[in-house]
């Protein structure tokens, strides 16, 4: 026994033996309700959206430096990679930004109901996917 | 020796390192406070700076230059700039103070977070001072 907390995790089949009592809530059948994947999801994108902050220090940086840093900064982010993770952080960002906007909603206390926690889940969804959507199709527009 | 003409007064005083947030923390809800705050001032800086990224992608080095030349334009990149490195810190302390329970290694990345957005800030804010100067 390696945690003494073990011990209290001792039960008896119904035969009788011994047995570990199994752990409640039994994750590996458990569905996470889905205000508790987007409520996971909000530190992940803010984790996410940390990460692009060292690329647009990255941008600004080489933008006060020279042509030549910009040159390279600017090929990493025409570059597939450099569209993937710029597609990665808009979504990140708009997603960061819905659930934040619904956050504060909480704190003003607002919208704990369970219907109304429903609905802002599809709020929020729906808003990332048009913000996301709308982000990109100006922005291949302008180039 | 109670004296039974002796009224306790003390259960009638409010708790006032309580009533201002000062727990057994010290530090009272500041963190809580600063996040929201910052959080707040992102809203509106956000979408412009999504929107200024979108006018700003397509363009070559010169043109971010001249566009910072504004002041206008280089204020609001610096507020966006020191509103999202405080947001960052304030948030990854959390997820950091959440998920790393012992206290020296909890301590030291609590410590490493902060350094580094301190940094970035400053790398990225210089550079928005020097393109608005110079471009």
């Amino acid at each position: 026994m390696s945690d003494v907390r073990e011990a209290l995790m001792v039960g008896r089949g119904s035969t009788g033996k011994p047995v570990a009592r199994p752990l409640s809530p039994h994750l590996q059948v458990y569905r996470l309700p889905l205000t508790a994947i987007l409520s996971f999801s909000h530190r992940i994108t803010g984790i996410a959206l940390s990460v692009g902050t060292f690329v647009l220090v990255w941008w600004l940086v080489a933008a006060a430096t020279s042509d030549a840093s910009y040159a390279t900064v600017s090929w990493f982010l025409r570059s597939p990679i450099g569209y993937l993770a710029l597609f990665g952080w808009s979504a990140a960002l708009w997603y960061h930004f819905c659930n934040g906007l619904r956050h504060l909603a909480w704190d003003f206390g607002h919208g704990f109901e369970l219907s109304q926690s429903r609905a802002s889940n599809r709020m929020v969804l729906i808003g990332t996917a048009l913000f996301t959507v709308l982000t990109w199709v100006i922005g291949l527009a302008a180039q | 020796m109670a004296n039974p003409n002796k009224v306790d007064v003390a259960v009638m005083r409010s708790m006032l390192s309580r009533a201002r947030g000062l727990g057994s923390a010290k530090s009272g809800t500041a963190h809580w406070w600063a996040q929201r705050v910052t959080a707040i001032a992102l809203i509106p800086l956000a979408v412009w700076f999504v929107a200024t990224i979108i006018q700003l992608s397509h363009q070559p080095r010169a043109a971010v230059g001249h566009w910072m030349a504004s002041p206008i334009h280089a204020a609001l990149l610096l507020a966006l700039l020191a509103a999202m490195f405080h947001h960052m810190q304030l948030g990854l302390a959390v997820v950091i103070e959440d998920y790393v329970p012992a206290h020296r290694p909890k301590v030291a990345i609590l410590l490493l977070v902060r350094a580094a957005s301190a940094v970035l800030f400053l790398a990225s804010a210089i550079s928005v001072v020097r393109l608005a100067v110079a471009g």
